[in-house]
């Protein structure tokens, strides 16, 4: 049932239907109500491929291409991430997605106290180039792209990939990494933070101004609604706040000089999936339309192609339940439905068992066949978006519209989103969505199989991934053993530099891919960062 | 007789930012009528431990989803008997699995609440087994 509150009588028939956006859902729909929410075909529909692309950005959809298959994969030693890696890629996924663990996300080196406890346990722990090497070796990377699940450092590890690609002798302008280089959303949820707000914002117009230019491939940002929702936000506030965000990093670099073309082609989007079938395919299809429409009368984009809104729609992982771990299983088909039915260009799926911790290769693989089955068995690449002109889903993808132009306006009001994020308005907000819905479901308002309705006693047992301290003594070792390898000078001067740049608010890019080449290390990198950036102050919220 | 409200420190030890569920329940403590401390994010567990002092707080609750929970809370644990306020009720919640949970009781953690616990079982808890002055 997802997340959309149903009213019913005493005899159990459904007397209302509200989406968690706020959208009322009828009994019938027909004309009368495309009439009513003034719908046009030309201006709100057209062609797929065309402006304002509401039916995909391609005009064949998957028939041209299905969709990439990009599993959230990594934990360990970069040798343990490797193998996994290379155990998707041979079961047919087709791009990569890496997950880091906290200490690199955070900046920190795999022996500071800080990391203690954490090295290689949500993702793969990463300290220097030379771990870069392990990880990626044996993998193309002029053919398989590279998501990078990291945001408050995403410059050192996009500095380090091109630095790696160099290595291996792939062509930089060849190479797709996708960082997620997102901290806004961070702030809001996640919280992998690290600097305050306005350095942060300049670090990502650092590698946006620097893939232009160097990394033309690279999509150097992914804007993820994504978060924003697993922290409470209603669909329609995943894709105002996702819109609003883009913008803050299209301003930053249009200070600098450049025309809006020359560079938001290049962004990418990373969303939800999670809930109501219908209120999801709206939401996709409104969110293609107002980012198009956003570039085209707000920045003044020109060229059709830079207004796709490309994105990876998956995940859901906040919709999945501990209870009855496998119906997970079911919930993840029914979520790249959604996705699928909305024209995603990537998809990617929580795993089952993901509710515990992270997945075993078992898990992993299951999510990859639930969308290579969904793709090839049962017709979701005959037609481009099969589901428009249904007068139900055109009349909530224009009623989706407005729910987010009205989350966009309250954000406006309250000074725009760097204002609503660094004065925690927004992550209030969400936190108190969050407890009502949480409330919802401990009521049993909100029905969800196995937790709620449907219930079985006794927990059943899963086969859980295992951590062991070993992998985190390993990479401690190896990164003692690097210290004492390097050119001890050559790291010193390279970061010199970019501390000098640092201050001096040149673009640090050039900088961290030398840093990377010397061998300095995450830690040493983030630390000249912390020093002339300073931390973000979380605001308080209680 | 003066009665005070049961004060809890919610607490985001470690580098782990997912603070959903500790704004979640921090909520739903203070709905019950408890003083909520949210330390925010990051913390260390020096850091808690100083803030528990401070605010001379009956509860401690870590909310944890990263999986290094053991590490976490022995720390915590040890330093909490060091500095003597290991009178304070240590309560953990995040993804917790199963078999963790004797770990967690063996380093004295009282109230141990993985994701999805229902609210009414937390408050219960805390209300039932907190030594009020």
């Amino acid at each position: 049932m997802g997340v959309a509150k149903y009213t019913k009588d005493e005899k159990d028939r459904i007397t209302d239907v509200t989406l968690q956006s706020g959208i009322h859902v009828k009994t019938v729909y027909g004309p009368e109500d495309l009439e009513r929410v003034g719908f046009s075909y030309e201006k709100d529909l057209a062609q797929p491929g065309q402006y304002p692309f509401t039916r995909g950005i391609h005009s064949e959809g998957f028939r041209s291409r299905a969709w990439t298959t990009r599993q959230y994969t990594g934990f360990g030693t970069p040798e343990e991430s490797n193998e996994r890696f290379k155990l998707m890629i041979s079961h047919g996924q087709t791009g990569l997605n890496v997950a880091f663990d906290l200490p690199t996300q955070m900046g920190y080196d795999s022996d500071d106290p800080m990391a203690e406890g954490e090295v290689g346990r949500v993702g793969m722990a990463i300290d220097s180039l030379r771990d870069f090497e392990i990880a990626f070796s044996g993998i193309n990377l002029e053919k398989i792209g590279s998501g990078l699940t990291i945001n408050a450092v995403a410059s050192i590890m996009l500095a380090m990939y091109q630095a790696v690609a160099e290595k291996f002798g792939f062509d930089p302008k060849k190479i797709s990494a996708t960082p997620q280089n997102d901290i806004l959303k961070e702030m809001i949820g996640r919280g992998s933070w690290i600097f305050p707000v306005e350095p942060a914002v300049n670090l990502i117009g650092d590698t946006i101004e620097y893939s232009m230019n160097v990394l033309p491939r690279t999509n150097p940002v992914s804007i993820c609604g994504y978060h924003i929702r697993e922290s409470g936000a209603t669909p329609a506030q995943e894709i105002g706040y996702a819109i609003l965000i883009a913008n803050a990093y299209i301003d930053n670099v249009l200070k600098r000089g450049y025309d809006v073309d020359d560079f938001v082609g290049r962004f990418s989007f990373n969303l939800n999936v999670f809930g109501n079938i219908w209120e999801q395919v709206a939401k996709f299809r409104a969110a293609r339309k107002l980012w198009a429409r956003n570039l085209k009368e707000k920045y003044g984009v020109k060229k059709d192609s830079n207004m796709y809104l490309r994105g990876l729609f998956g995940g859901g992982g906040y919709g999945l339940t501990k209870a009855q771990p496998e119906n997970n299983i079911m919930r993840g088909a029914y979520y790249a439905l959604s996705a699928a039915l909305a024209g995603a260009q990537t998809i990617a799926l929580c795993s089952y068992d993901e509710a515990y911790t992270i997945p075993t290769p078992h898990s992993a693989i299951i999510s990859l066949r639930t969308l290579q089955l969904l793709m090839d068995e049962i017709g979701l690449r005959d037609t481009v978006d099969p589901l428009a002109g249904s007068y139900f889903i055109e009349t909530i993808t224009k009623e989706m519209e407005q729910k987010i132009e009205e989350e966009m306006a309250k954000i406006d009001k309250v000074g725009g989103i760097v204002q609503a994020v660094a004065t925690g308005y927004i992550q209030r907000l969400v936190s108190m969505q969050a407890y009502e819905y949480e409330k919802g479901l401990q009521s049993g308002e909100l029905k969800k199989v196995g937790l709620n309705i449907h219930t079985e006693g006794e927990p059943m047992d899963v086969e859980l991934h295992e951590y062991t301290g070993e992998s985190a003594e390993k990479q401690i070792a190896s990164l003692k053993q690097l210290r004492s390898e390097r050119n001890g000078r050559e790291v010193a001067r390279t970061l010199g530099e970019l501390e000098t740049a640092a201050k001096a608010g040149k673009n640090v890019m050039p900088y961290l891919v030398e840093c990377c080449k010397a061998y300095a290390t995450v830690g040493e990198m983030a630390r000249v960062f912390r020093d002339v950036f300073g931390e973000f102050d979380e605001p308080s919220l209680f | 007789m003066e009665t005070r409200h049961i004060k809890v420190l919610v607490a985001k030890p470690g580098l782990d930012g997912h603070d959903r569920g500790a704004k979640v329940v921090a909520h739903a403590l203070k709905e019950a009528g408890m003083e909520v401390i949210y330390t925010g994010l990051h913390r260390t567990v020096d850091q808690i431990i100083r803030i528990a002092i401070q605010e001379d707080v009956d509860v401690i609750g870590l909310s944890i989803m990263s999986g290094a929970h053991i590490p976490i809370t022995q720390k915590l644990v040890k330093l909490a008997k060091q500095e003597g306020i290991d009178d304070k009720m240590v309560v953990v919640g995040g993804v917790i699995p199963a078999r963790d949970i004797p770990r967690l009781q063996e380093l004295g953690v009282r109230g141990i609440f993985p994701g999805g616990t229902p609210f009414s079982e937390i408050i219960g808890y805390i209300n039932e087994n907190v030594k009020k002055s």
